[in-house]
């Protein structure tokens, strides 16, 4: 399940190449693309500047302070870029060594010859021959053959998994190794549009597209830098009418507190590590877009096997009809059960010997399986002359047309009701052309899924369960998981009509799926996550590829999404906030000089104003390089109401970003007095 | 302070509060087109309008088409009262045989009464004809404040539709709220003021000889007419140079009162509004409690400032609170609370000096107007603007509950913020640029008549006043200037049009969006949490920016004064 242990964020192995990066991502081209940097950047060479031609009666000393501290106020805010990066590059690395080393067996026409070329040169709808221990050269379909086929390379999961034609379970994806048999694969994808160059892409966020919410974000930042602006550059003229002169420097340092810059420096760190983390969750979204409307999301659409109940049914009581000895249908089910090597077969099997101490432990010699077959949908065995039948109930009643009249079978209907109402499916059992009973096949709900619903519901989410079983069984199930409603009995159209519908409610719907079938519902979902051993076309329809296919994810990922939203909204309150103490800090300390009295703003009681200016200017960057971590892992996310949430984030980030400049600040005047720096 | 003086803030607050719901209700009327009682009589004054300008009421305009018609109709309108100014001399209705108006004083009454500021370069009436000021400026008193409150209900549309290309139609909204809102109410309105002595005539003046056997010359006119509009629509501009300190605009405590109520009750009826419009009344009561603290929050500061007086007359045997510029009949709490509620709506009718305020206590003024007029505000700008400061408080917060932040039901993303923030940053812009060039240029030094802070402050008091579309003047600044008028005639115009047109680009973007269902995980816009938040983001992103400024001037005077030195 995991890839490779994830590298903590402080190892020396990420640091020390993000400290290089951090440096080369000054280049003003790149340095653009974050404006609120760029305007840090641009003050900060003019301060360099005027440090050698400037004529002001302020010391070098403090001037030079100043300068070294926005550089570094710049340096930090690329430094935790290319932290966030490094994880990613990493990885891409080892995908691109793969990616090279791909050559295919390209079939000329219908027989098995076959050419070796470059994977490079395969185009859609070419058929490729891959046989043991080759490389899956491209993205494509099975159309003929299976094989076990080893994804290591994608999703670290060292177990190997079928692949075969037709069905639910024919994508392959490049750079994954056949281990045994050999199949044909046609190609779906042309050259660097497949899998694994997207996942290359993602991970190293070379292309990252800024997401509509960051976009939003950088457009408030730079409206917030303009005003900033507006309030310093009118300063000198103020200054003028009191008789008085600032220095640009003193202006400089005020705009740059002011000005969002902790929020700037570490906005694309937030985006690229909130992908990050989806990535270690073994979850590729193919936009950051995805990402968000995973944080947005009103409706789960669950499917009920493998998400709400653990994938398997267990037998969990035995149900006599027409006066049959409970121990004899124990033994009859245990009987006809032997061959089945289904979970429920074995759970039968189980059943019979703890509770009712069946004896028989191997299959009787002599005696004859009846297979399993779609058509019969029975199986069962054949025995010292009697025959046993096991299977659903409506086939069993057909394959004894005799019975269905009898008292046994009316019996038989009441059980098999009752069991559908408690939630489980009847197996019912016939001997030789009698009813014995039924077996009770029950759902188990998953440990602890109640409680996860019960999370989302108080975060404004509501669950669907999605399952083919009919009403009475869903209901039940329904009601022992804590979901809110379920669709029985549900064809994919339903599936598709549901999402269509919560959409028109002003919904956002997210689902998971597999099937082709599926596809049309995944890409009308806002979130649509596709599991890794589906199909090709449910993978294209889907915004996002479980790479583990575990649909229990589908939580974990709205999880993820709201984490990386609320981290940016957190970071830029508790940025906007910080402002209040700067400018307690340096507007007493510029207008001392004109104005004395203006000394009793000075709340913090910092010691001189070239003190104060630095003390504010060092708070300014160090807090950066502080929230790192934070930006990187994410704030902490607990599933609650957003009232709640809003109260508990804004006193930490709201509360405690008004305060702790104060003391920072302070705590920074000390030892800037201290060490007698200024 | 007194305790009569808390109570007169008590009952004035408990008043308001208890006309918002009716008021509200009348306006929602409107909002949605519906019929009045009043439609029996005036029904067919308004289609005859419709009629004879070949309007359909009906159609429903996008946001584009909206402000185009805005626009020219207040282009009609400027360029209507500079040729009646201009031309005064030779147009009848002229008792007293006023001249022309000079070119560079027509323009900036002109802009100042089309963009309902009603700043005067000029006193009323030793400068305008009664012509003039019935048919120039009162028609705009009506006339803007009904384009503020047509355009406050375009915006209600842009969040109240859903996947909708119109929001309404601007000819349609302007009518009816003259006719079934401004002229009904003023008409008794003006009856009041009349019952308690103002005067309604068409004659200049009268001369009368006073007690100390003194001839005297009264100006007289049609007072109570324009009083009754100029409070109600928030636009503050008096009849006479000394407003509603003048006793025949505003004769006594009782008049005073309805004067402060008149002047909030439209603004405080339209939170309510919002609330039914977007279909959560509490909606409208988050914003309206909202702004009640930060107006009380500025009552208490003025009125404190106020009644603690000047320590340095203290000293000097001279006992109680600051009397200086305020009208006896009036006393200190009246007139604190007068000048918070002029200068938090954007009316600008005065019944004191408030360059005579102490400097903290007009500093208050001058912050609520620095804010954008936000609190209660002028009709239907001051909840435009409180809703662009919501647009972005939802923004910057509402990432926290970790879902795209949303106001009732919308979605705010990058096409509102950067609206938002484009509208809101005029304010700085215009209030602080234009300040610094007049406090380096030499046109702009001559203006002020005092010197250090206090001088600062004037000048800052003018552009703010003018931005702000507020109109009350610190006096003490000399500004029947051509660079004066010039300036704030400018500053007038950008910051009602500059700040319009992206919000009603707001409108149209938000009527065209899903509206998103509430549910548990929507960031919650009712209760106290919000509310603590709104006011949180007004004071740090629309105060803060005026920081420096206001240290240079209010509170470095406020400290001068505390050391013993007077500006």
């Amino acid at each position: 399940m995991t890839r490779t242990a994830p590298k903590s964020i402080f190892s020396a192995e990420l640091i020390v190449p993000a400290i290089g990066d951090a440096f080369r991502k000054l280049d003003p081209r790149q340095l653009i693309r974050n404006p609120v940097m760029f305007v840090t950047a641009v003050v900060a060479a003019l301060l360099t500047i005027l440090l050698v031609i400037g004529n002001d009666p302020l010391s070098f000393g403090f001037k030079l302070q100043l300068v070294i501290w926005l550089w570094l106020t710049v340096l930090f805010g690329t430094f935790a870029e290319a932290l966030a990066e490094g994880r990613g590059k990493a990885q891409a690395a080892s995908l691109r060594a793969t990616k090279a080393e791909l050559t295919a067996k390209r079939l000329k026409g219908k027989g098995s010859d076959y050419e070796s070329v470059p994977a490079s040169a395969l185009r859609v709808d070419d058929i490729v021959l891959v046989q043991t221990g080759d490389l899956i050269p491209s993205d494509g379909d099975v159309v003929a053959g299976v094989a076990s086929v080893n994804e290591s390379a994608i999703t670290g999961e060292s177990a190997p998994v079928i692949r075969e034609a037709g069905g639910d379970r024919s994508a392959v994806t490049a750079g994954t190794r056949v281990i045994s048999d050999e199949i044909r694969v046609r190609v779906t994808v042309n050259p660097g549009q497949g899998f694994l160059d997207r996942m290359i892409a993602l991970v190293e966020g070379a292309e990252r597209q800024k997401t509509p919410n960051e976009i939003a974000l950088t457009i408030l930042l730079v409206g917030l830098t303009i005003i900033f602006l507006i309030a310093v550059a009118t300063i000198p003229g103020f200054a003028s009418y009191a008789g008085g002169a600032i220095p640009i420097a003193i202006l400089a340092a005020l705009l740059i507190t002011l000005i969002p810059t902790t929020i700037a420096a570490l906005l694309s760190a937030i985006g690229i590590a909130g992908m990050d983390r989806l990535v270690r969750f073994n979850v590729l979204a193919k936009s950051g877009r995805a990402v968000e409307a995973a944080g947005d999301i009103d409706t789960l659409l669950l499917d009920k096997t493998g998400t709400i109940t653990i994938g398997d049914r267990q037998a969990s009581e035995f149900r006599t009809v027409g006066g049959t000895k409970v121990e004899a249908l124990a033994e009859a089910a245990l009987l006809a059960s032997l061959a089945d090597e289904t979970p429920e077969g074995r759970s039968i099997v189980v059943l019979a010997r703890e509770q009712f101490g069946v004896k028989v432990a191997d299959l009787p010699k002599g005696a004859e399986i009846i297979p399993f077959t779609a058509q019969t949908r029975i199986s069962g065995i054949r025995h010292n002359g009697s025959i046993i039948q096991k299977g659903a109930v409506d086939s069993v009643l057909k394959a004894n047309p005799g019975v269905g009249e009898t008292a046994a079978a009316t019996e038989l209907r009441r059980i098999t009701d009752e069991i559908a109402r408690q939630g489980g499916t009847p197996l019912a059992v016939a001997m030789d052309g009698k009813l014995l009973g039924a077996i009770f096949l029950k759902d188990i709900v998953k440990a602890g899924i109640r409680e996860r619903f019960a999370e989302l519901r108080a975060m404004g989410i509501r669950t669907v369960m999605i399952t083919g079983d009919n009403p009475l069984t869903a209901a039940s199930i329904a009601a022992e998981a804590g979901v809110d409603d379920f669709l029985a009995q549900a064809t994919p159209e339903d599936k598709l009509v549901l999402i269509r519908k919560e959409q028109e409610g002003g919904k956002l719907v997210a689902m998971c799926g597999d099937g082709t079938n599926d596809a049309p519902a995944l890409a009308q979902a806002d979130v649509g996550v596709s599991m890794n051993t589906g199909t090709q076309a449910a993978r294209e329809a889907g915004n996002m590829v479980d790479l583990d296919s575990d649909p229990t994810k589908l939580i974990e990922v709205v999880g993820l999404g709201k984490q990386l939203l609320m981290t940016r909204g957190a970071l830029t309150t508790f940025s906007v906030a910080n402002d209040v103490a700067k400018y307690f800090a340096i507007i007493p300390a510029m207008f001392i000089v004109l104005y004395p009295g203006l000394a009793v703003l000075n709340v913090m009681g910092l010691k001189t104003p070239e003190s104060a200016i630095l003390s504010a200017i060092i708070f300014n960057a160090l807090i950066i390089p502080l929230l790192v971590p934070l930006a990187l892992k994410g704030v902490k996310y607990r599933p609650m109401g957003a009232g709640p949430l809003l109260a508990r984030n804004l006193a930490v980030y709201g509360l405690g970003g008004l305060v702790a400049p104060f003391i920072g600040i302070k705590l920074i005047d000390v030892v800037v007095n201290g060490l007698g720096l200024a | 302070m007194t305790i009569q003086g808390w109570i007169l803030i008590f009952v004035f607050v408990g008043i308001l509060l208890a006309l918002a719901k009716p008021v509200g209700l009348w306006l929602f009327t409107l909002y949605e087109g519906r019929r009045t009682p009043l439609h029996a009589v005036l029904g067919p004054v308004e289609r005859g309008f419709y009629k004879l300008a070949g309007i359909n009421p009906d159609e429903d305009q996008s946001w584009r088409r909206y402000a185009v018609h805005m626009l020219l109709f207040n282009a009609v309108l400027l360029v209507f009262t500079y040729a009646i100014l201009r031309l005064q001399g030779i147009l009848p209705l002229n008792p007293l045989g006023y001249a022309g108006v000079s070119d560079h004083l027509a323009f900036n009454t002109a802009t100042s009464f089309t963009t309902n500021t009603n700043w005067q370069s000029y006193g009323g009436e030793s400068t305008m004809s009664n012509l003039s000021q019935m048919l120039g400026l009162t028609i705009h008193n009506f006339l803007s404040a009904a384009t503020g409150i047509a355009l406050a209900f375009a915006l209600f549309r842009g969040f109240a539709r859903r996947e909708a290309k119109a929001i309404g139609n601007f000819w349609a909204d302007v009518t009816r709220v003259t006719l079934y809102l401004l002229l009904p109410i003023c008409i008794v309105y003006a009856l009041v003021l009349i019952a308690n002595g103002v005067p309604q005539t068409m004659a200049g003046s009268v001369d009368v000889t006073t007690l100390e056997g003194v001839k005297q010359t009264l100006a007289l006119g049609p007072v109570a007419s324009q009083e009754a509009i100029k409070m109600l629509g928030t636009n503050g501009g008096g009849f006479f140079n000394a407003n509603s300190a003048h006793p025949f605009e505003n004769p006594n405590a009782f008049t005073n009162l309805i004067q402060m109520l008149s002047i909030f009750v439209i603004g405080t009826g339209l939170t309510y509004c919002f609330g039914k419009a977007v279909g959560n009344t509490r909606q409208g009561w988050a914003i309206l409690t909202a702004m009640m603290i930060l107006f009380l929050a500025g009552v208490t500061i003025t009125y404190w400032q106020e009644a603690a007086g000047n320590p340095i007359l203290h000293q000097l045997g001279v006992a109680g609170g600051n009397m200086e510029g305020k009208e006896v009949r009036f006393g200190i709490a009246a007139s604190a609370l007068f000048a918070v509620v002029t200068t938090a709506a954007s009316c600008g009718a005065v019944n004191a000096m408030h360059d005579s305020f102490t400097a903290l206590g007009g500093m208050i003024p001058l912050f609520n107007m620095q804010l954008g007029e936000i609190v209660i505000g002028g009709v239907g700008a001051g909840i435009y603007g409180f809703l662009l400061f919501a647009i972005l408080a939802v923004f910057v917060a509402g990432l926290m509950v970790g879902r795209t932040p949303e106001y009732v039901g919308k979605k705010i993303e990058g096409r509102e913020v950067k609206l938002a923030v484009l509208a809101i940053a005029i304010l700085p812009l215009i209030i602080l640029g234009f300040t610094a060039l007049s406090s380096v240029l030499d046109a702009g030094l001559a203006g002020p008549l005092n010197k250090g802070p206090h001088g600062f402050s004037e000048i800052l008091y003018a552009f703010t006043s003018g931005v702000a579309n507020n109109g009350s003047a610190f006096a003490g600044l000399t500004a029947n200037t051509p660079y004066y008028n010039a300036l704030l005639g400018i500053a007038m115009w950008l910051g009602r049009f500059f700040i319009i047109v992206p919000m009603l680009a707001i409108a149209g973007s938000l009527a065209a969006k899903k509206h998103h269902a509430e549910s548990a995980g929507s960031f919650p816009t009712t209760g106290g949490l919000w509310v603590g938040l709104l006011v949180g983001i007004i004071l740090i992103l629309g105060g803060l920016t005026f920081l420096p400024s206001l240290a240079l001037g209010p509170i470095a005077d406020h400290l001068a004064m505390i050391r013993g030195q007077l500006y």
